[in-house]
């Protein structure tokens, strides 16, 4: 029941938002208030033991609304209900137009999202994942940059053109079972498990495009930079921080477990794409001048990381994984608020035009060399442990190929120290480049930097709880 | 079967009632009043007939199943919603408003005789009804010369392919010896005869040229196009879902055994219906003409359902009839409010009317199939058919293309109602009446996404 709560709150919040018109933001914040208070319980009874609730919902399919919470859901479902209220804390003193459009589709995606990490039946996975995109497509096109409609749309074709593919592999497993529970993730699993190796082949390929377009993969990632650049910050938050997280979620939920024969086809293939990808990112993100562009390609970069260690098929590397999911999406929201921060006070994101703001908005550099040396997984941060978690795994998987994997994926992070100290360089210090809106961090972005950095310096030093937390579902995964 | 009495009845006294009621107005609530009439006797049908075992009726030239009914009543609850959506579209046509709806009925009758024939002569007469009231409402719009030539075309071309109907009903009685479906049952695939091949070819060639299966399909954009809108939106819906039912009764009640010999043949249909009705809609410029082509890309989903003789492909028809059907009507009838109905018509809508916009938008995501609307389920419904058949993985994977790139069109309708500027002109106001109607129109697209085996408890 308490599942269902984390839906249903920012699900009618949403709808109560776009009634309310211009008090959407107050809706909009307490709501989402409401559902970290519920996560947080969640988080804590989904250490020790699993949670479920399910009832039947299309008989004839054999689907059920059915969620289900582990560790890694609810760890995930936390993530999303903490980066919510941080953006709405951070925007509140912001006009947005239609403001109760505005949040209704922002709380309508937290819903879907969260859908995303909780549904236990394929079926409504795929809802949930279709509901999370099409608020989004709308946020986008909306409030966006210039380029906005033709960017977003690209953004909806290409996943949708994935989720398609995806649809038709779970059309495909859950056939193989028809009864009751054609859909429970347990039967797909078990489906796809007893087909034999060139249809796992199949299956494995139909889902693992649309995750990879979803995370994104390198060579799926094109529309990313367009769209994360395009996207007003919350929606780029929203999309980095936690969209993308779907993708990995996928793989590990839904993917890795349904075509096992495919995944160990397959494997070293994608490791090779996604430190392709690594390498590939970093170096265009040394050469960008524009923070978003930066940032949007430093994601790649990380993202791409978390897919070779996903993978890569260990133990370390699997719980390196979980970490990092979360910590990826606290500091990915950080570095957004402050690159938002930066647009709004001087009115450009072009790094060659910025600097000294160690001088003029010292509160402000102080809140980006923290979030930014956490992104390069400095140790005391919360991306060190996870980091290294992962480079562990890569390191010890089975593949043959293993030390050349991790010595690419090394030189893309000393890449990420390059192209982040480059822009702390350029931003921070230098002379300083007067603000247009004359003004260091305000009380709301104060509250709200203060909250990741806290998670970043607490996690970095005790990352035991978020550990723990995910510890089951590594046992469950590879035993 | 008091239905199709009921229809014809209906329908003459609809064509005393123009001689009567002069009032357009009057007329169109009569009709309104008469369509209920008409669903109630089909509910009542529905009830007075054990769905478990099928029945004969009229010397065995008809025979219900549980499909056939149930079938009948949505299709009339369709044409109910129609009817109210857009009375007072169809009252500014032209002057005879009465005899409109009486065809209306009379298509009715055609489809009832569609669902339930059991001897070709029937399947015959049910095309023949419900085509000829098109032909005449293509043309209603007497001073247009556009109607004109969709009403020509239209009977000239139906006409050939009614001779083509004939010509392999007649070579399959050749082959068995009789005109009930269920006679060709007996043929076997290891024997089949040139005759009776002949005469499964020449059947699907003229059933697919109902449906506006690819490459028979070169009517429909002119038809629909030509036609006056409010006719265009049933003709596009209630009809071609009771065309598909006629196609899929004959093929898996009768050719079901023989798939084997016909299965290449119309999966190579299904593909080329897909192909060319999603790729010749990205470049259309009016809605009302990619609305057109987007029929012929739905009506290739709907093959699936022929293509995987099974159970579920039955349910799957009637889903995809009735989540297609109703968007499309909601569609048809949102367009009617416009005056310019290219792309740019649409421009600003969301901020001039965000309601009809919502609706709009509900439909077209129904249409392009996002989960949560009657479109979703359908299209699911049909692949999963498709999938558990087993034959055609590869045309699944296909029309999965081509649902994403039918997401193009659909979808820039909807750009062009909320992310461009501009001042849409009304036709007629949309007033609070309509409004209404709409609004049940799109709960009944989310209902159908939500919880689509409500209306499959046959």
């Amino acid at each position: 029941m308490i599942l269902t709560l984390l839906i249903l709150i920012p699900l009618v919040a949403g709808i109560l938002s776009f009634l309310a018109k211009e008090n959407g933001k107050m809706i909009a914040l307490l709501s989402s208030v409401a559902t970290l208070g519920v996560a947080i319980a969640t988080s804590v009874h989904a250490g020790t033991q699993t949670i479920s609730w399910s009832i039947p919902w299309i008989p004839r399919l054999g689907a059920q609304l059915s969620f289900y919470a582990d560790g890694m859901s609810a760890m995930l479902c936390l993530l999303t209900a903490i980066v919510m209220p941080v953006i709405f804390i951070t925007n509140w003193n912001k006009t947005v137009d239609r403001a109760g459009s505005f949040y209704g589709l922002m709380l309508l995606s937290q819903a879907g999202i969260t859908g995303v990490f909780l549904a236990h039946d394929a079926l409504l996975f795929y809802f949930f994942w279709e509901l999370a995109l099409i608020p989004v497509y709308f946020l986008c096109s909306s409030w966006g940059g210039e380029k906005r409609v033709a960017v977003t749309f690209k953004f909806f074709v290409y996943t949708f053109l994935g989720s398609l593919m995806m649809l038709a592999a779970l059309i495909f497993l859950s056939s193989q079972n028809p009864g009751v529970n054609a859909y429970s993730w347990e039967n797909i699993v078990s489906a796809g498990a007893s087909l034999d190796p060139v249809t796992q082949q199949w299956v494995f390929v139909l889902i693992f495009v649309a995750f990879a377009i979803k995370m994104p993969i390198f060579p799926f990632h094109t529309w990313q930079p367009d769209t994360y650049e395009q996207s007003p910050t919350p929606i780029t938050i929203i999309l980095s921080a936690l969209m993308v997280k779907m993708g990995l979620y996928g793989v590990i939920r839904w993917l890795i477990p349904v075509a096992p024969e495919g995944v160990a086809l397959w494997s070293n293939t994608i490791v090779v794409l996604s430190i392709i990808g690594i390498v590939y990112a970093s170096c265009i993100a040394i050469v960008q001048t524009d923070l978003k562009r930066l940032v949007a390609y430093s994601s790649i970069a990380h993202m791409g990381l978390m897919a070779a260690a996903a993978f890569s098929q260990t133990k370390v590397g699997m719980h390196g994984l979980m970490v990092q999911m979360f910590n990826h999406g606290i500091n990915i929201t950080g570095m957004w608020l402050i690159v938002s921060m930066v647009e709004q006070r001087w009115g450009t994101r072009d790094m060659t035009k910025l600097g000294g703001m160690a001088s003029t908005a010292p509160k402000m550099a102080i809140a980006l060399v923290i979030i930014s040396l956490a992104n390069i997984a400095l140790p005391l941060t919360n991306g060190f442990i996870g980091e290294f978690m992962l480079f562990n795994g890569l390191f010890s998987s089975a593949s043959q190929y293993h030390i050349i994997f991790m010595v690419v994926a090394g030189i893309g992070i000393i890449l990420g120290a390059v192209y982040t100290l480059n822009m702390i360089q350029k931003t921070a210090y230098g002379d300083a480049v007067e603000m247009t809106v004359s003004k260091d961090i305000t009380t709301n972005e104060f509250v709200g930097l203060t909250i990741i950095i806290g998670i970043i310096l607490i996690l970095g030093v005790y990352p035991k709880p978020l550990l723990d937390m995910t510890l089951g579902v590594v046992n469950m995964m590879i035993p | 079967m008091k239905a199709i009495i009921a229809s014809t009845v209906l329908g003459v006294v609809m064509m005393f009632a123009g001689l009567l009621v002069k009032d357009k107005k009057a007329v169109s609530s009569l009709a309104i009043i008469l369509f209920i009439a008409l669903l109630g006797v089909n509910v009542w049908d529905l009830m007075t007939t054990s769905p478990s075992e099928p029945q004969s009726f009229f010397n065995n030239m008809l025979r219900v199943n549980g499909y056939s009914l149930w079938f009948n009543t949505l299709m009339t609850g369709c044409t109910l919603l129609y009817v109210m959506l857009v009375n007072k579209d169809i009252q500014r046509v032209g002057s005879h408003v009465a005899e409109y709806y009486a065809l209306i009925f009379f298509i009715l009758c055609g489809s009832y005789l569609l669902s339930t024939y059991n001897n070709m002569l029937m399947l015959f007469l049910g095309i023949e009804i419900m085509s000829i009231p098109q032909y005449i409402l293509a043309g209603s719009d007497k001073r247009n010369l556009k109607s004109s030539e969709a009403s020509l075309k239209y009977f000239l071309m139906g006409a050939f392919s009614t001779g083509i109907l004939m010509m392999g009903v007649t070579l399959l009685y050749g082959a068995t010896g009789t005109f009930n479906i269920v006679g060709f049952t007996f043929l076997q695939s290891d024997f089949l005869s040139p005759m009776a091949l002949a005469g499964i070819m020449f059947l699907m060639v003229a059933m697919a040229f109902k449906v506006s299966a690819a490459p028979l399909h070169m009517w429909t954009p002119d038809v629909y196009d030509g036609a006056p809108t409010a006719f265009t939106a049933i003709m596009a819906t209630v009809v071609k879902a009771s065309a598909f039912l006629a196609f899929m009764r004959l093929f898996s009640v009768s050719f079901g055994a023989l798939s084997s010999k016909w299965m290449l043949v119309l999966s190579i249909i299904t593909a080329a219906t897909l192909f060319v009705g999603n790729i010749t809609a990205v470049f259309q410029q009016s809605v009302k003409r990619m609305l057109a082509y987007s029929s012929i890309a739905q009506a290739g989903f709907m093959l699936f359902a022929i293509l995987a003789v099974n159970s579920t492909a039955w349910e799957g028809m009637m889903l995809y009839g009735v989540a297609y059907s109703v968007a499309t009507i909601g569609m048809f009838a949102v367009l009617l409010k416009l005056k310019d109905y290219t792309y740019d018509g649409f421009n600003g809508l969301a901020k001039k009317d965000p309601v009809l916009a919502f609706f709009t938008t509900v439909f077209l995501l129904s249409l392009a199939g996002i989960p949560l609307t009657g479109g979703f389920m359908a299209k699911y419904f049909v692949l999963l058919a498709a999938v558990q058949q087993g034959k055609i993985m590869w045309l699944v994977i296909f029309a999965l293309f081509m649902a994403a790139i039918s997401s193009y069109y659909y979808f820039r309708v909807i750009i062009a109602m909320y992310f461009k500027q501009g001042e849409p002109e009304f036709q007629s106001e949309v007033t609070s009446t309509d409004k209404f109607m709409m609004a049940i129109t799109t709960i009944i697209v989310l209902l159908l996404g939500i919880f689509p085996h409500w209306i499959l408890h046959v």
